[in-house]
């Protein structure tokens, strides 16, 4: 069954059983906090603007609130006002186990929903797509990905940019060195130090990075992309009464309207703790993808 | 768990993740040799300079010591990978004009020699401060300088009695490659977490990764334990059963 046609049946059998939902009994997620009276969602410490933490060392960010807009979901539909909600901080190394082990319960990061994961996991409506391409600095006078022909390149290591890179190398017969760092911090100050042309990654990361160094306007992204790859909550896998949940709530912020305000406030207005503006207006990708909610991977 | 996993082609690399656990391997193996060779020879030295007569010599020994051995591991890498370079030019333009997998390699085995030699010389001060002052007194009683008191003296029994401690400096060296990853060498470590976030096979990856280090650690032990027995001097410790 391919992913539209799973997509339909998920909302199809999501209209079947929404009127006698509260009748019905629990399962999965639902009924685990339900019983334990409390909802863990897991975010990011530092995935600006969708997941991390403020100065008071809040979680906050584009991610925190849908996934805000799904606890107030679950009160709801539990009829739980005083739900508990426990915040834990995910790394993108421990976010897939956690999920499994029932950890946490809504992860709201910057996770790809990624054909290979939803063997693992499951995802919620697509909410930001990303383009993977290159930060470089202006001066470099890099101007397309070819350029990086001969060149080092940085990228993190453990991200879905290195085979990437490695699978452009191949079909475009372009060779290139690859350094990387064990965060984007790290992996950005290669190019601020001009020790690597070019910093591979998401192109939002890219930008979150940009706007946080010392001169802004001495980078560039690339307008081109190596893939777009879909940004999603991760939720538990065959839960169909959370997913239909999750769906239906992120659907409707969606359809609604209410998506392009909370989009304003996280990517092209000042944000916290310092105030940077990613002025990231939206593509034609996230404009799609908020105008047919969908859960489609790469 | 399914060990079908390491059979897997890696997406878009060059072969199956077992293949490039082992060449992660093979890095963490090469940094840890390099590595113990600038340990040994460096901390023999400072150790020796901390306990010579020269007063300048033991400071400088001291402040090395207490230098290398209060500073993090991973910030040393740091430093090394970022801040070397960026506040010495000449360092900089070199570190540009290599390959980048030079210049990991080489942070590494500096780093790791510099910080293990730090705890070698601890070990070596201490294994020629058990000795008897007796036996220094006779190399001079003997006519011989200090060098070559400390050369036919004092250091062949230092470095037997040291043999267990530098046995555990070893198998810690071969540990501590894995914070190499943190500047992006491809060492064991590295490639591990690299399955892990690729496959999502974390429990695989790291079971593996796990049973790898077990095992390098183990044959280091072995190994020591060998020399250990060869070269033990009878009616010293190890040498009189």
């Amino acid at each position: 069954m391919n992913n539209s046609a799973r997509s339909a049946l998920a909302l199809l059998t999501f209209a079947l059983v929404t009127a006698p939902a509260a009748a019905q009994t629990l399962t999965g997620t639902l009924k685990k906090i339900k019983e334990t009276g409390t909802i863990t969602v897991a975010h990011r410490e530092s995935s600006i603007p969708f997941s991390y933490l403020d100065d008071k060392q809040q979680p906050i960010g584009y991610a925190m609130d849908l996934c805000m807009k799904i606890v107030d979901a679950v009160k709801a539909e539990l009829k739980m006002p005083a739900l508990k909600v426990r915040l834990q901080p995910v790394t993108s190394s421990n976010r897939i186990p956690l999920m499994q082990n029932g950890t946490i319960d809504l992860e709201c990061g910057s996770t790809t929903n990624s054909v290979e994961r939803q063997k693992q996991v499951a995802f919620g409506p697509t909410y930001f797509v990303i383009n993977v391409t290159a930060a470089v600095k202006k001066s470099s006078g890099i101007h397309a990905l070819a350029d990086l022909n001969g060149k080092t390149i940085s990228t993190t290591s453990g991200t879905t940019s290195v085979p990437l890179i490695k699978k452009y190398e191949k079909t475009k017969n372009v060779a290139v060195k690859e350094i990387y760092g064990k965060d984007h911090a790290e992996s950005f100050l290669l190019v601020a130090d001009d020790r690597a042309a070019a910093f591979v990654m998401d192109d939002i990361l890219l930008a979150g990075q940009i706007a946080n160094s010392r001169d802004p306007s001495a980078y560039r992204i690339i307008p081109e992309s190596l893939r777009q790859e879909p940004y999603s909550m991760m939720l538990r896998k065959d839960d169909p009464q959370f997913k239909a949940l999750v769906d239906r709530t992120i659907g409707g912020v969606m359809k609604s309207g209410e998506i392009e305000r909370i989009y304003a406030k996280w990517f092209t207005s000042p944000i916290p703790p310092k105030g940077i503006n990613l002025n990231f207006p939206m593509t034609p990708a996230i404009k799609e993808a908020f105008a047919s909610p969908n859960d489609k991977g790469v | 768990m399914n060990l079908g996993i390491f059979l897997e082609q890696v997406p878009d690399g060059d072969g199956p993740w077992w293949l490039m656990l082992v060449q992660g391997l093979e890095w963490t193996l090469a940094v840890a040799a390099l590595a113990w060779i600038v340990a040994f020879v460096l901390g023999s030295a400072i150790g020796v300079a901390r306990t010579t007569d020269s007063r300048w010599l033991v400071r400088l020994g001291n402040a090395y010591v207490e230098l290398f051995r209060n500073v993090p591991l991973i910030v040393q890498f740091f430093v090394w990978f970022f801040v070397v370079p960026g506040l010495l030019p000449p360092v900089k333009r070199w570190v540009v004009s290599v390959d980048p997998i030079t210049y990991q390699l080489i942070t590494s085995v500096v780093c790791l020699g510099l910080f293990t030699a730090a705890r070698l010389a601890e070990q070596v001060r201490a294994g020629i401060q058990s000795l008897s002052a007796g036996q220094r007194s006779a190399g001079r009683a003997l006519g011989l300088t200090q060098l070559q008191t400390y050369r036919y003296v004092l250091l062949p029994m230092a470095y037997r009695i040291i043999i267990p401690p530098l046995t555990s400096e070893l198998m810690n060296l071969i540990k501590n490659t894995a914070v190499a990853y943190s500047i992006g060498l491809t060492e064991l470590f590295f490639r591990t977490r690299e399955m892990g976030e690729m496959t999502f096979r974390y429990f695989e990856a790291f079971g593996a990764a796990t049973a790898i280090y077990v095992a390098i650690a183990f044959a280091a032990n072995r190994a020591m334990a060998l020399v250990e027995r060869k070269v033990r001097v009878p009616g010293y410790i190890g040498g009189a059963k």
